[in-house]
């Protein structure tokens, strides 16, 4: 572990606008030295121009960058030092594998022994031995990704940011690439920002998550605490909470039972939130299992879908509620069965506060 | 009845799926009319030149001091400095024309790329020579840089010089006239040159401490350089076969008597089409070497994808 070499860096309230519209609206975000921090969030949240600003290529409107109590969002790009990893990879097409690595240190004077050495270490380290010597354009995606990664960590700059480097790979190089990042990490220990779209890749890469949408920070943890207790409705469905059962709050059945939880009808939930006159429901497919329990219901099986050792079940409940359910219990179309959630896992948000879109949920 | 047609129709079936693996089909006669307009316009002039260029003309004063050997012509350019020294001059004036085209739209083109407001309207401005004729262009030059043009009584108003300044009917004139008629197509060539690279290698550039001009240097100039070498051709060629402004806007007897001058001079005034086509060749070839070397040099880059997205 060589660590990080910086100790923090300071986003404050940092914002962008593009004509009328604010991509980036005031975002605080404090990432410690040797942090992986995943900027998430649907398309259009504003979490490449987050990256952009960082980078330098974009000017901020308004807001400052603090890297350990230096202002460095004034500076061009080339004087922030911070590596980049690019979602079409931009290689230099018309240099080797190894001119590409070493692009960066020949721009900062390295001597060329230095150089050399550094460059075989990058190289070595993301496992492209037998292709240093190749053109861009000879070699795969993955490998391509690869160099990308090698040239911009070979200066071991302040901070890695990576722009979803692994949306143009195919599935299976997405999980290995995946685990490279991580090793690569947990070796460098180089603070790192990654921006994704991908809520399985950002929980399980980062040491913390921050969720966006339409350039508001949405919530801001670990991985765990995101997944298990999404701050709000958009939150949640980001996270795959895929059921959302609206159900309306009236003071005499909504009453608070404790402190967070609410009877709703015939659910009994988790209140995350301050409810207002409707309260909406999230739950994960997961969390249901077959049988009798806490919250039962019974529903009509409509779609089967074969998973392996589980089955993605589409149902209906009586009330015309359509329901996503995983479970091991083996269920044909046509079945009626009842099905159960405990109330932990039943998160109740305001019905107001906005959903996670559609394509993600 | 049928059944000895049907293996016929098989045969021929399959030939014409034969034909059509080899990428021969009917869409093949959409070549008919380019054929014909190459075959009529360039091929068959281009080989009743030649041959004439190695017929000396009987009579004519090459026949009478060379003989009428089918070289004759040939000795005839190159032994006499008055004709031999216009390939100089047409080069004097055309590498120094489209190597000032090529430099002068890289930065300009670089700057252009991309979207921005009023892009169009600065593009139109730019390109607008090309719509102009040379002989318009050398009667604007003639009224806005002549002695009693607006340039020239600029200059002495202002007081920079007391006298006029001899811009037209001289090597200078010529020059102009090229670059404002090159100008154009190397800019527009340039910028969809520039426009191949995707800008995010720049920027990536940009993260790895690379400033702009380490940018261009490195990155941008050696992908751009390929394209550069064909647009320098393209304007070399252009302004060597320099004709009317080398007469309107030149000094056809002297610094500008360019090649091109000196085959008109054979062809209509002497009546020797032998000699005007000698010239025209040797005028061919010329361009030739300079192109063969550019590509030559050119082979030597790196010719791959620029990027662009995906």
């Amino acid at each position: 572990m060589s660590g990080s070499k910086i100790s923090e860096l300071r986003l404050d309230h940092v914002s962008r606008g593009f004509g009328e519209v604010l991509a980036l609206d005031g975002l605080d975000l404090t990432i410690e030295g040797g942090e992986f921090v995943a900027l998430l969030g649907p398309s259009g949240c504003g979490k490449s121009t987050a990256l952009n600003c960082l980078a330098g290529l974009l000017p901020l409107t308004g807001g400052s960058i603090t890297l350990d109590g230096r202002r460095i969002d004034t500076l061009p790009p080339e004087q922030r030092g911070f590596g980049m990893v690019f979602q079409n990879y931009a290689l230099f097409p018309h240099m080797s594998v190894r001119a590409n690595i070493g692009f960066g240190l020949k721009m900062a004077k390295v001597g060329k022994a230095e150089a050399q050495r550094r460059v075989d270490e990058a190289v070595r380290l993301v496992q492209l031995g037998d292709h240093a010597a190749k053109f861009p354009g000879q070699l795969s995606g993955g490998q391509q990704q690869r160099v990308a990664i090698a040239r911009a960590i070979v200066l071991e700059p302040a901070l890695v940011l990576m722009d979803e480097p692994l949306s143009n790979l195919d599935a299976k190089l997405r999980l290995e690439m995946r685990t490279e990042i991580r090793r690569i990490h947990q070796t460098l220990g180089l603070t790192t920002v990654y921006v994704t779209h991908d809520q399985e890749e950002a929980l399980s890469l980062a040491d913390r998550l921050v969720l966006l949408r339409e350039g508001k920070v949405q919530q801001v943890g670990p991985p765990e605490t995101v997944y298990t207790e999404p701050a709000n409705r958009f939150v949640a469905g980001f996270m795959g909470y895929r059921n959302e059962l609206e159900l309306p709050v009236s003071p005499g059945s909504g009453t608070a039972v404790g402190d967070k939880t609410v009877v709703l009808g015939d659910l009994t939930g988790t209140r995350r939130e301050d409810l207002g006159e409707t309260a909406v429901a999230a739950i994960r497919p997961e969390d249901f299992t077959v049988g009798d329990g806490p919250n039962a219901m019974e529903v009509d099986v409509e779609v089967v879908e074969f998973q392996g050792r589980e089955q993605a079940v589409q149902a209906r409940t009586a009330g015309g509620d359509e329901l996503h359910l995983r479970v091991q219990a083996r269920l044909a179309p046509g079945d009626r069965v009842t099905v159960s959630v405990p109330p932990e896992r039943v998160l109740v948000f305001a019905a107001d506060s906005p959903a996670a879109p559609e394509e993600v949920a | 009845m049928a059944a000895p047609a049907a293996p016929a129709t098989a045969g021929r079936i399959a030939l014409r799926h034969r034909l059509a693996d080899r990428g021969m089909d009917r869409t093949l006669l959409l070549l008919v009319p380019a054929v014909v307009f190459i075959v009529a316009l360039f091929i068959y002039p281009f080989v009743y030149g030649l041959q004439l260029s190695f017929q000396p003309q009987p009579g004519s004063e090459t026949v009478q001091r060379y003989g009428s050997g089918p070289f004759a012509d040939y000795h005839a350019f190159f032994a006499d400095s008055y004709l031999r020294n216009t390939i100089w001059t047409t080069l004097k004036l055309s590498l120094p024309a489209g190597l000032f085209n090529v430099i002068a739209s890289v930065p300009i083109a670089y700057r252009m790329r991309g979207k921005f407001r009023g892009k169009r309207t600065i593009t139109t401005i730019l390109v607008v020579p090309i719509t102009l004729g040379t002989v318009l262009t050398a009667e604007g030059l003639l009224a806005f840089m002549g002695p009693t043009g607006w340039l020239n009584r600029l200059l002495i108003d202002v007081g920079i010089v007391d006298h006029p300044v001899r811009f037209t009917h001289n090597y200078w004139g010529v020059l102009f006239s090229l670059i404002i008629s090159g100008f154009p197509f190397a800019f527009l060539l340039t910028l969809s040159y520039l426009s191949g690279i995707d800008p995010t290698l720049e920027r990536a550039a940009a993260t790895l401490g690379a400033g702009w001009w380490q940018r261009f240097r490195f990155i941008t100039l050696p992908l751009l350089a390929p394209g550069l070498a064909i647009t320098f051709c393209l304007t070399f060629v252009l302004a060597f076969s320099v004709f009317p402004s080398a007469v309107m806007v030149g000094d056809p007897s002297g610094t500008t008597r360019v090649i091109s001058i000196a085959a008109f001079h054979a062809a209509f005034e002497q009546y020797d089409y032998s000699m005007a086509s000698a010239i025209a060749m040797i005028m061919g070839a010329v361009e030739l070497i300079v192109v063969g070397l550019v590509l030559g040099w050119r082979a030597s880059l790196y010719r791959g994808a620029s990027g662009g997205k995906g």
